[in-house]
């Protein structure tokens, strides 16, 4: 593990309850006590709402492949023995939607929409990345569009307001 | 008519934290939305009245205020004049509420707090924590990737509907003697055929990085005439932050603010798309052409993949499109590739575009 060469997390006082229950393999979004709403861009105040009292919320790991791209040329050059790996955007069963891989799966068997369930990659003994893998038992399941989920919006931004005219 | 901002803009409401040595349970964003909602509370306003934005560029760019806050401005400004800072967004602001462009603007400065990284100044904490581990492609070809994943999904939109774009701004850029890529013709086998840098977007479907610079000079409607070339007035415009540039956040990631920026821009125009003679649009990437030409209005949403297919977007087309090339065929020398939109419509406007002249040119729509 030492030799992990990728580039890690910089945890600030925000994120370091994320990073650390990440360590315990429970994947956690921030909840708003006082409205519910759930979201993966760490704040001091809920988006909705505006309220400070927030929580780190476990959520079920399990969710749909929102889109993705196969990466043939990263960011990072750490990256480049990798190649071609899938980066992805994954929706959560519970609304919000965060980036990350997809692992254990054919680059011609993935697809947009496709059931995923976490898993965890024990990177560094500092650091465990939330990653994901096709989810066997997903098909079955409702999408959280169809469970009223919905309403906790995968963006953290409450629900469209038109521009005033 | 008073020209003046004499009396044209009020401040109504405050919000000031004490200063502290330090912060180290807070981060310089939260003190930020702090100071923000404190300001507007004290103004009698509600989130949903705020619809101007001018932050200090120490915080990062207003668009992520913006979507920590949850609010959707119409307008935004980020400004850094060192220590005049606070006192030139006074002026802005009223220039603001005065024109329209806004009903109320929050102007909000303030310092990182506990959120600074050893050896290094307000981080890029978003993308530090949540993209960087997982090895996102180079420059925003992952993001805009996904983007165009998503829309075929969608939609059924397909690569070559996507490629057409790329073809025909280069047919433009055959007659534009400073394009980059001037004397290369492209043909659609030819993108079809580029290699796959993100999946599904092709090497010739990504804007290639440039050095240059560009200039324009604005003057007064009393002025306008007084030069050697025919005015190009602004008729209208809007501005529209929906969410970061994280597309993870985007409500709808086939949806881009523009819906909503162009829709100002009509309005105060008095137009509408049918109006346009030419279009000038963003095009970092064939996908972000396509999903502008969609939300400013030009065609429905979900749609532009037959519409690309049979419209003619070469300046002896139908609907001129980036008569310069885009930055695609003609360069992207940093932000002055967003400029080069702005400069060619203007010359077209001018009747200055030589061979790619668009003939009876009264309107042109352009964004960024
Ligand atoms: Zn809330």
């Amino acid at each position: 593990m030492a030799d992990y060469t990728l580039p890690l997390p910089q945890p600030t006082i925000l994120h370091q309850p994320m990073w650390d229950a990440f360590k315990q393999h429970k994947l956690v979004v921030q909840r708003c006590r006082a409205c519910d709403m759930m979201f993966i861009f760490a704040r001091e105040h809920c988006p909705r709402c505006w309220a400070t009292d927030l929580e780190w919320y476990e959520v079920s790991g399990r969710g749909r492949l929102y889109t993705y791209t196969t990466v043939r040329q990263p960011a990072h050059p750490a990256f480049n023995e990798l190649v071609p790996y899938v980066y992805a955007i994954v929706q959560l069963d519970e609304g919000p939607r965060l980036p990350s891989n997809l692992v254990n799966v054919p680059l011609d068997h993935v697809h947009v929409d496709m059931p995923l369930r976490v898993v965890w990659d024990d990177v560094t003994p500092e650091f465990t990345l939330p990653k994901f893998e096709p989810d066997p038992d997903g098909m079955a399941r409702r999408l959280p569009h169809q469970t009223g989920a919905a309403r906790i919006h995968a963006s953290g931004v409450p629900a469209h307001t038109p521009a005033p005219a | 008519m008073d020209k003046t901002l004499r009396g044209k803009g009020a401040v109504i409401g405050i919000g000031e934290l004490r200063p502290m040595r330090r912060r180290p349970d807070r981060t310089g964003i939260g003190l930020a939305a702090e100071v923000a909602i404190e300001a507007i509370a004290d103004a009698g306003l509600l989130k949903e009245d705020v619809d101007g934005l001018i932050t200090e560029l120490a915080l990062g760019e207003p668009a992520q205020l913006a979507e920590y806050l949850g609010i959707r401005p119409r307008w935004a400004h980020g400004v850094n004049m060192f220590g005049a800072t606070g006192a030139i967004m006074l002026p802005l602001a009223v220039m603001a509420v005065s024109t329209g462009m806004a009903n109320n603007v929050v102007c909000v400065i303030n310092t990182p707090a506990g959120d600074v990284l050893p050896g290094m100044g307000a981080p890029n904490t978003y993308q530090a924590n949540y993209e960087f581990p997982y090895g996102p492609g180079v420059a925003q070809n992952s993001n805009y990737a996904m983007i165009a994943q998503r829309h075929m999904f969608e939609f059924g939109t397909t690569q070559e509907q996507l490629a057409k774009i790329a073809v025909d701004q280069r047919f433009n850029a055959q007659a534009n003697p400073l394009a980059a890529f001037y004397g290369t013709p492209l043909t659609l086998d030819d993108v079809m055929n580029s290699r796959m840098v993100s999946d599904p977007l092709k090497l010739l479907e990504c804007v290639m990085p440039t050095t240059g610079a560009a200039a324009m000079v604005v003057t007064s409607a009393d002025r306008a005439h007084s030069g050697p070339h025919p005015p190009v007035y602004l008729l209208g415009a809007g501005v529209s932050i929906e969410h970061g540039i994280p597309p993870a956040h985007a409500i709808k990631m086939v949806d881009t603010p523009v819906k909503h920026s162009a829709r100002q821009a009509f309005q105060n125009a008095q137009l509408s798309p049918r109006d346009m003679n030419m279009l000038s649009l963003y095009d970092c990437y064939t996908i972000t052409v396509a999903v502008s030409l969609e939300d400013a209005g030009f065609c429905k949403k979900g749609e532009v993949g037959d519409f690309a297919a049979s419209t003619d977007f070469t300046y002896k087309g139908n609907l001129p499109l980036n008569t310069h090339g885009g930055q695609l065929s003609f360069g992207q020398s940093g932000l002055a590739g967003g400029f080069s939109h702005v400069i060619e419509s203007v010359r077209q406007m001018m009747g200055r575009a030589g061979d790619r002249q668009v003939p009876k040119l009264d309107f042109c729509f352009v964004n960024g």
